[in-house]
């Protein structure tokens, strides 16, 4: 068994989807239970944001939005620098149970490798950086 | 999966099982580009020891050896097979736990 790709977890809600679904997908409701403060644009392609007290946030892209089933969007993989462009999935599933909801969330995507592009960004950055410092280096000596 | 992605990752994690090779890739991440020799004078290994764990962490593709002053290879830092390792510590590190809980609380406690 290697790391997992995808992460899923499951949970019963005792309230319908539709009461879900607004926690899920509005600023009010991100910004209680997930993070302390939210944004969100929600359509395919909108921009959404977390921000936590102790000072991170994350950004999201809103992917799929199909009320009250299904909500998904992309944001950074955890502890990857900000322009890394690798990205996980996250899809919120609900479904009626009974009185409540069963709701499911998968998240994947976390063994991508990193592709040629990147691979040229990482490398560009570096060439960038010794030659900012080079720049610097002029600037002073001309100084 | 893609095998390659764990055999990358597990390179990662076998280089950081040692503490000489955890010193030497400390140096070069704070210190920048260094020889076999700047690092014997900077951690207590001895030179043949550096040379043993540079070998390594070379063929991991850890670090790239380039040539630096004098003829002198020097070796760098290389942070891509880090970034596949990291994508698999946020895998384990990512808690939907937390947040479904809360979210739960949230929506049950308050009504």
């Amino acid at each position: 068994m290697g790391f997992p790709d995808r992460i899923e977890r499951t949970v019963e809600i005792a309230h319908p989807p539709a009461k879900v679904w607004a926690a899920l997908t509005t600023a009010e409701g991100l910004g209680t239970w997930f993070g302390n403060q939210a944004s969100i644009d929600l359509r395919p392609g909108g921009e959404a944001e977390m921000k936590w007290d102790e000072g991170h946030k994350a950004q999201m892209r809103v992917e799929r939005v199909e009320e009250p089933e299904i909500f998904g969007f992309t944001w950074n993989i955890y502890g990857l620098p900000d322009d890394d462009p690798r990205r996980t999935y996250v899809e919120f599933t609900l479904e009626p149970a009974g009185a409540g909801t069963r709701l499911t969330v998968v998240e994947s995507g976390f063994s991508q490798l990193p592709d040629e592009a990147h691979r040229v960004a990482v490398d560009g950055n570096t060439k960038g950086w010794a030659a900012e410092l080079g720049e610097l280096i002029e600037y002073l000596d001309a100084a | 999966m893609p095998p390659d992605t764990e055999a990358i990752a597990e390179q990662v994690f076998v280089a950081l099982a040692d503490p000489s090779r955890r010193s030497i890739l400390a140096v070069l991440a704070s210190g920048g580009p260094a020889t076999a020799t700047d690092l014997a004078d900077r951690l207590p290994i001895t030179r043949q020891a550096i040379a043993k764990h540079l070998a390594l962490l070379t063929d991991a593709g850890l670090v790239i050896p380039e040539q630096g002053e004098r003829r002198r290879v020097r070796y760098r830092l290389h942070s891509a097979p880090m970034q596949v390792a990291q994508q698999f510590l946020a895998a384990l590190a990512r808690d939907w736990d937390g947040p479904l809980a809360a979210l739960k609380d949230h929506l049950e406690g308050t009504s």
